[in-house]
């Protein structure tokens, strides 16, 4: 346990493979990196020492050395690849179709994929991404680079740092590429110095040994991009605070206003019109595909305006209202206002706004119109004066018709499926008639009624769905992406070169090492030692 | 002496890379930690027993009730049972008759019943409300504002609310006679 | 317009066959010596006749593109067409970085089965839905599948590794699973050969099933091995199905789909079973005496180059561009559709990749047999996703 000197005099912390300063292998570590069965050095953090492979006593330490492991590290990243893979087997909930006969998930997985299916659902997997013990694996995963990172970073850091031009011979014979020449000059010695400037390498000199230098900064790339993924990490964190992330739905009919769910009451929407569009089937460029497919929707859109509540507010008061916004809110384009943001997400389609109803005799085979009125289904009236002198009374009104054990009633709040019970008075005081009308449906109840109603005309409406959105954190995503995207490249797109030359009696070695790229690092060395005596540098990489 | 202070100085360095370890770990846990009941209880409402009921104040249209608003701050020192109803709702239907038959011998002891209606047309509502003969007051909140700024996802959802304006107990789903008198009881004020 | 379109067809088909051509001329590279191999003139005509083709691909895009009015990555075909292009591309690139003709044996017919395998998709412009209305559609879609494109060349480059050097002298795990790999590239072209087959020869078959309640028919152009579930056959004189597809299988046309699939598996062995009678020995055995001249090291050295190069491109295109894209139109940046998943766990699979290779020192074979694994799971992305896990990114 004690720090180990080199005969280079440089003293290197416990653990170290390859001296820090002269790269000499330090006896007794060589099993750390394997470098005692193979004859190349294992170049990997540059032999220095990690420090979760010294100390192994307390509980903490024993935690801190498991999660500093890349090997735990790249278990838990498989772990997590195959837990998402599961996940894709049958839909999560939300993405059980609507138009499933049933959206309960503890009968839908069992009708649709039978017993696996069942399975499936007993097992968690409908929510996996939201279950405990995935996002345990993704915190692991996170614990895990934290640690590795900070465990490789320090050590590798410092020993990059201390590194001196002047190596060992023994690190030198043992990198992949070598070679020794026996005859050089100094001419041949000045040429490769040019030439590795000219090619920007960075040129250091100690007594005649030279360490030419290149694309160091690319070794801090893994850590940069671990920075990054952690902010992301972090992002994901704050997320599940309410008070950083809002996830709200809001239905708005046209012609209607309400409020945006999620702003405590202070924002209001207006629906002015929602807009549906398909494709022209005549268009020649798109003819083939429609009359393959089908119509095909070309835009949802909703022109809202959005209004401010001003004034002191007590929910459900009528409030005062401010025009902060009028925008049309599309897919791809939301509207945005203060910190929210708005997304057409959503249509209904089959709501009637007004019905017009003609009176006719019920024997005229033309069922010519003796007078008509029309219903605002949002607002009906109690009676309805005919100019023909008829008076129709509302008795009952079902926005979404029904039958229900016998009895009529209403399946929802919204008039989907309209119809009414009227009592219809002919001029003259005769005795009143008792009508139901609703779509495809006439009843008359005695059968013996004179008049009848009929739909003459009605309009519909589009209830449009909105999501509601207000994301604080999604500029730390944001960083944490960039930051990411930097580091990978930073890490993947550049590489650390370094060739030695090391004047040995009359003659000299060249060796070399790189952290990828090995190709393009052989180039590097044939271009500098071009019209010098010095051998070209020989792989000595074990073939497989 | 050299030796000493190498021992004292490796010592140092030791306790020093514990404490930094213990506190990396320590924040990375309470990360976790923080992540995972966080997801627990997401689901959760914000308004639940034990907080204090939001004021609102909405339009009555009961006509048998004399009041033309209805404002929860006004119903002070009251318990009140705050129903959030439609027409449509079946067991909505089933339990308006009980809370009318309470309804006058709770108002003398000091419980208001409130049920506020969420159906888009008054006129369905008026003609429940006649075939019920109901007299408490029926708030109407057809955009949803006071059912959102309660949370409120099934109906009936019930809140009964304690004379101090404290919410005792939420209840989501049809009660029964003896169910609505029990909590009632709970929220009358001490005589 | 028609003109536009007609162009555009014609220069697919045009890159096609030079694809074809430039293969025969990397192949001719095989029989150079070390010398030639330096300044070999085949492979100078290969490279060259690849960027023709190449740039064929490209005036196919830009007609395309000008005749629909949108960028041409919207369907399947589209799609797979596109990403054949970008494995074409990223060969050009690696290629120029390390001169190396084998590549271009592989990875040339690889692009062409894709390309193949896309034609067998329905081709007509089809006009956009609203949510792919938005510049995000070729920003995402070109970066993702030009990351992919590149992580397939170390695919390409680990396939021909373990050809090389996997030894063939006994028949071993490794000899097998190698076959295997080699038999899913056949499935590929056996799907190719057996829809061309029969819609020249005008096979269709209409069913009627029941599809979440509603009645809809379903119109075969493979005869039916597996027919719907519970479907009625309305063509007469036509065969009946053998059997019926489980009724688990969802989706628009899950049966017509899985029908295929067995189609193509069939036509696959069979085609691979022929392959084996005419050289009597293992696929992968017959091609390594072609391979001796390439050097393991420096196919190593590109498998792992590719995915260097193809990582990050993927993480931008796949998972960066694929969040904004995804905020902006559907009001979340992830979402957890099996499209977004499989994203993830090509991502994941890379980052252990990559952390297997540079801290666990897995080179060689080991890092060879990653990068098909890597491959698989993007052709399971591509094909499978769309065509099996319904979800949003299920346009085909």
């Amino acid at each position: 346990m004690s720090k180990i000197k080199c005969e280079c005099g440089h003293v290197n912390p416990e653990g170290t493979v390859l001296c820090e300063a002269c790269g000499k292998p330090v006896e007794g570590n060589q099993h750390i990196d394997g470098n005692d069965k193979r004859k190349l050095l294992n170049m990997r953090y540059d032999g220095s020492a990690r420090r979760s492979q010294t100390y192994n006593k307390s509980i903490v330490d024993k935690t801190w050395n498991f999660f500093s492991s890349v090997k735990v590290g790249v278990w838990l990243i498989v772990l997590a690849l195959i837990a998402s893979g599961l996940g894709t087997i049958f839909p999560q909930e939300q993405y059980i179709p609507a138009n499933a006969a049933s959206r309960d998930p503890s009968i839908y997985y069992e009708s649709q994929y039978g017993i696996l299916g069942q399975i499936y659902y007993q097992l968690g997997f409908h929510n996996l991404y939201s279950s405990w013990w995935y996002m345990l694996l993704i915190a692991l995963i996170g614990i895990s680079l934290v640690i590795c990172s900070i465990d490789r970073f320090v050590p590798l850091y410092k020993a990059l740092k201390r590194q001196r031009p002047r190596r060992h011979t023994q690190f030198l014979k043992r990198q992949r590429l070598f070679s020794e020449t026996d005859n050089t000059t100094d001419d041949d010695k000045a040429k490769l110095i040019t030439k590795l400037k000219k090619k920007r390498y960075k040129v250091h000199e100690e007594n005649g040994h030279i360490l030419a230098e290149k694309g160091r900064f690319s070794r801090w790339g893994p850590y940069v991009n671990h920075i990054g993924l952690i902010i992301v990490l972090i992002a994901a964190l704050l997320r599940m605070t309410p008070f950083m992330y809002l996830d709200e739905y809001v239905w708005v009919r046209e012609g209607e206003q309400t409020v945006i769910p999620g702003t405590d009451g202070e924002y209001h929407i207006k629906n002015k019109d929602f807009i549906l569009e398909t494709y022209d089937e005549n268009d020649p460029r798109f003819q083939e595909a429609i009359a393959q497919e089908g119509n095909v929707a070309k835009n949802y859109q909703t022109n809202a305006v959005i209004y401010k509540e001003t004034g002191e507010k007590v929910a459900g008061a009528e409030p005062k209202l401010e025009k902060v916004k009028e925008e049309k809110i599309k897919l791809n384009h939301p509207l945005k206002f203060d910190s929210y943001t708005l997304y057409q997400s959503g249509y209904q389609q089959n709501e009637f706004q007004s019905m017009t109803f003609k009176v006719h005799e019920t024997n005229d085979p033309d069922e010519k119109s003796l007078g008509s009125f029309t219903v605002d289904l949002t607002d009906p009236k109690n009676e309805y004066n005919l100019d023909n002198g008829f008076s129709v009374t509302v008795s009952q009104y079902y926005p979404d018709y029904e039958m229900d054990e016998g009895e009529p009633r209403s399946k929802t709040n919204y008039p989907r499926n309209p119809a009414f019970v009227f009592n219809v008075n002919p001029p003259g005081n005769e005795e009143s008639e008792i009508s139901f009308v609703g779509i495809g449906r006439n009843v008359d109840a005695t059968g013996e009624n004179d008049y009848k109603l009929g739909i003459e005309n009605f309009e519909t409406r589009y209830a449009s769905g909105l999501t509601v959105r207000r994301d604080y954190t999604l500029p730390l995503f944001i960083i944490g992406a960039a930051i990411f995207m930097i580091g990978v490249i930073q890490g993947m797109y550049w590489h650390h070169r370094r060739i030695w030359l090391h004047p040995e009696s009359e003659g000299m070695m060249v060796a070399g090492h790189t952290n990828k790229n090995w190709y393009g690092l052989k180039k590097d060395i044939e271009h500098i030692i071009e019209d010098t005596n010095v051998k070209m540098v020989k792989d000595q990489q074990e073939i497989e | 002496m050299n030796n000493n202070q190498s021992k004292s100085n490796k010592k140092q360095k030791k306790r020093n890379r514990l404490i930094f370890r213990t506190v990396v770990l320590a924040v990375l846990l309470a990360a976790v930690v923080y992540a995972l009941v966080s997801n627990l209880t997401q689901d959760e409402t914000a308004v639940k027993a034990g907080t204090e009921a939001p004021d609102f104040k909405l339009e009555q249209i009961n006509e048998n009730n004399e009041r033309e608003t209805v404002q929860l701050s006004d119903l002070e020192n009251k318990g009140v049972m705050l129903n959030f109803w439609g027409t449509w709702c079946d067991p909505c239907e089933d339990e308006m008759p009980y809370m009318q038959s309470l309804y006058p011998e709770y108002k003398e002891k000091g419980v208001e019943i409130v049920a506020v209606n969420l159906d888009t047309t008054k006129f369905v509502v008026d003609k429940f409300i006649n075939k019920y003969d109901l007299t408490f007051p029926v708030p109407y909140d057809s955009n949803e504002e006071v059912m959102n700024a309660y949370n409120v996802e099934p109906l009936p959802t019930t809140f009964f609310i304690n004379p101090d304006g404290e919410i005792e107990e939420v209840v989501e789903g049809g009660l029964t006679l003896d169910k609505i008198e029990g909590y009632l009881q709970q929220i009358q004020p001490e005589q | 317009m028609d003109s536009l379109v007609g162009i555009s067809s014609t220069m697919l088909y045009t890159a096609f066959i030079l694809y074809l051509i430039a293969t025969i001329f990397f192949g001719a590279t095989i029989k150079e010596n070390k010398k030639q191999a330096k300044k070999s003139i085949s492979g100078k005509i290969g490279i060259t006749i690849t960027i023709i083709g190449f740039l064929a691909q490209i005036v196919y895009f830009i007609t395309r593109w000008m005749a629909s009015g949108h960028a041409p990555v919207s369907n399947l075909f589209e799609f797979m067409t596109f990403f054949g292009m970008g494995i074409v591309f990223a060969f050009i690139i690696i290629y120029f970085i390390y001169k190396l003709n084998i590549l271009g044996l592989f990875a040339l017919p690889i692009a062409m089965i894709v390309i193949a395998y896309a034609s067998m998709f329905p081709t007509e412009i089809a006009p956009l839905v609203p949510s792919l209305q938005s510049h995000w559609l070729y920003i995402h879609v070109t970066t993702v599948s030009l990351g992919e494109a590149i992580l397939s060349i170390s695919f390409v480059a680990g396939l021909i590794y373990l050809i090389r050097q996997i030894d063939q002298t006994v028949r071993s795990k490794r000899t097998t699973w190698l076959e295997i790999v080699l038999l899913s590239l056949f499935i590929f072209v056996g799907f190719s050969v057996i829809s061309t087959a029969f819609n020249l020869s005008g096979y269709s078959a209409e069913f009627e099933y029941t599809f979440n309640g509603q009645t809809t028919t379903t119109d075969y152009h493979l005869p039916p091995i597996a027919g719907p579930n519970e479907g009625k056959l309305l063509t007469g004189d036509r065969m009946e199905p053998l059997f019926d597809a489980p009724g688990w299988m969802q989706g628009v046309d899950a049966a017509r789909k899985f029908n295929t699939l067995i189609w193509s598996v069939l036509a696959g062995i069979v085609l691979y079973g022929l392959t084996r009678l005419i050289l009597r020995k293992r696929v992968g055995a017959a091609i390594q005496p072609f391979l001796k001249k390439a050097k393991p090291d420096m196919l190593d050295e590109i498998s792992y180059r590719a995915v260097a190069i193809g990582f990050p491109v993927f993480t931008l295109g796949g998972l960066i561009f694929a969040s904004i894209w995804a905020q902006i139109a559907w009001d979340r940046f992830w979402g957890w559709d099996p499209k977004e998943v499989w994203a993830l766990v090509t991502w994941f699979f890379y980052a252990a990749f990559l952390h297997l290779r540079l801290s666990r020192g897995w080179h060689g074979e080991r890092s060879a047999w990653l990068a098909v694994g890597g491959f698989a799971i993007i052709m399971f992305n591509l094909i499978a996703v769309n065509l099996i896990l319904a979800g949003l990114h299920s346009y085909a």
